[in-house]
């Protein structure tokens, strides 16, 4: 359960990003967020992993505000949400299996349970046979599935997902649309901003639009619209 | 636990060997610092030793009036032993004092004839105080009692030996905290350039909830290690040439009250305020550099 209430940011800088959104997402939707450049959907999405913080108003992931969260429980609640990036942010000297371990290894998990939960997902996103690759010898499909094994293998209720085909052809862009929704069927939330029309147009999902830091539109089987 | 130390410990040496050149700038300051640092300390120490044992040999030397007799003289002895700081009073006979005064001067005393003229000094008091810090205050306090003709001790010569102390100290520890500074920034950077390039690991450890300390761990060893190695030479130095040092000073200064303090434990006990040192600037350097790295 994602819940925003009142939520304004404003940058050091002076760019007000967002203007007051409301908007609750509810366990096991899967959600676009779709909108101009600029818009403010990058700040929408990083202010679901607590990247960005608000300047006003409520982020209630699981019912903890993010807003007035103490610094130290952050790490805590990422552990509840996964994020995938649209430059897969994987770390070139280690495996597939080492990446995708990292994340366990890094929050204190048993070596035992590591290699379990890892060749779990990496089942689910079908690159098992891959494990002891490198990143650079596979195709940017194959390593986009790596980084969203990476944001599953601790089962979190919610995975964010910033653009996450904004570097692949069409055909591979499918490919993890399958993976996202064989994620989301199986009760896993889904949060993903988007510039893909086609995607958008034909999943039929829920749609986010944000314009000049608002939510201009929110439709439960909703299409892309008209931007760039 | 120690799964999750001996990670951290691999990291710390993994990256130092990465940064070659930087690990062996940084640990060469920090050698070079506390090899100065551990040679002033020995020559402050030192210093500040002899000093003390300087201010255990002032005697406060009361005159004693020569119209006093000997009851009023018995009554002066029990007014001074009355005061507290005062550990010991001596009776000192003029003929005592002039031989002492005979004997200071050496080969010239003889010649000045002095003794077969009449004797013009004053018996006397020696008084020993428990702290040497408060002998200008029992010298006023031994100037009002009756009896008391003048009181003398070694004024000038203790405040030029405390000057002199106290402006090596001054300048000793001036230079050691400039080197100190060097060293730690020094070693800052070197961790500044690891975490750089392991920034993309950083930043995914926090995007997958690793604790800031777990990320600050690595980090903190590798500080840690900087400024313990950077140790090693210095107390080497000191334990092998220390006792050299003493057995050059001692046979220049016997019979005067300079005497070094000896190897054991002196040495140790800097030798560990030398490793701490190290410890210390190590750690602060990497958690000054980690610090805005952290910020979410």
């Amino acid at each position: 359960m994602i819940e925003m209430k009142e939520v304004y940011k404003i940058y050091p800088n002076g760019v007000k990003a967002i203007n007051g959104i409301n908007v609750s997402i509810h366990p096991g939707e899967f959600v676009y967020v779709v909108g101009p450049s600029g818009a403010g959907k990058s700040t929408f999405i990083k202010m679901m992993y607590r990247e960005e913080k608000p300047t006003k108003g409520k982020i209630l992931i699981n019912n903890k505000d993010l807003g007035s969260m103490k610094e130290k429980e952050i790490p805590y609640v990422r552990r509840e949400i996964g994020v995938v990036f649209q430059d897969f942010k994987l770390l070139p000297s280690l495996t597939v299996f080492e990446n995708v371990a990292f994340a366990l290894e890094v929050i204190g998990e048993q070596p035992s349970i590591i290699k379990k939960k890892v060749l779990e997902v990496l089942d689910l996103v079908q690159l098992k046979h891959k494990a002891r690759q490198f990143p650079d010898q596979l195709s940017g499909g194959e390593q986009q599935r790596v980084s969203i094994a990476r944001s599953i293998v601790n089962h979190p209720e919610v995975v964010i997902a910033d653009e996450p085909t904004g570097n692949l052809d069409p055909d591979t862009s499918w490919e993890i649309m399958k993976t996202l929704e064989e994620i989301n069927n199986r009760g896993t939330t889904v949060v993903m901003a988007t510039h893909n029309k086609e995607i958008v147009n034909s999943m039929k999902k829920r749609v986010i639009a944000i314009e000049d830091g608002m939510i201009v539109r929110d439709e439960a089987r909703g299409e892309y619209g008209i931007y760039d | 636990m120690i799964k999750t130390l001996s990670r951290h410990l691999r990291e710390s040496f993994r990256s130092l060997g990465r940064n070659t050149w930087m690990t062996f700038a940084s640990i060469s300051a920090v050698t070079v610092t506390l090899i100065l640092v551990g040679v002033f300390l020995v020559i402050m120490l030192n210093l500040n030793n002899m000093a003390s044992n300087a201010e255990k040999e002032v005697e406060v030397k009361v005159l004693i009036d020569l119209t006093a007799n000997q009851k009023q003289q018995d009554e002066l002895k029990a007014e001074i032993e009355k005061i507290p700081e005062i550990s010991d009073v001596k009776y000192s006979s003029k003929d005592d004092e002039l031989k002492a005064l005979i004997k200071s001067f050496g080969e010239n005393g003889q010649s000045m004839g002095l003794v077969d003229q009449e004797n013009p000094l004053n018996d006397a008091f020696i008084v020993k105080t428990t702290d040497p810090h408060d002998t200008p205050k029992v010298a006023k306090k031994l100037e009002n009692l009756k009896g008391t003709y003048k009181v003398t001790y070694g004024k000038e010569e203790v405040s030029r030996l405390f000057n002199v102390v106290g402006v090596a100290r001054n300048v000793g520890i001036a230079l050691i905290i400039g080197l100190l500074f060097t060293a730690m920034f020094l070693i800052s950077n070197t961790i500044k350039i690891t975490i750089f390039a392991r920034r993309k690991e950083i930043e995914i450890m926090k995007l997958v909830g690793a604790t800031n300390w777990f990320i600050r761990w690595p980090f903190f060893i590798e500080g840690l290690l900087l400024g313990v190695f950077g140790s090693i030479i210095p107390i080497a130095v000191l334990l092998g040439t220390y006792q050299y040092a003493v057995g050059w000073v001692a046979p220049r200064v016997q019979g005067s009250f300079i005497s070094m303090l000896p190897y054991n434990p002196f040495v140790y006990q800097v030798s560990l305020v030398l490793l701490l040192i190290g410890a210390i600037i190590g750690v602060w350097g990497s958690l000054t550099s980690i610090r805005k790295f952290l910020k979410v």
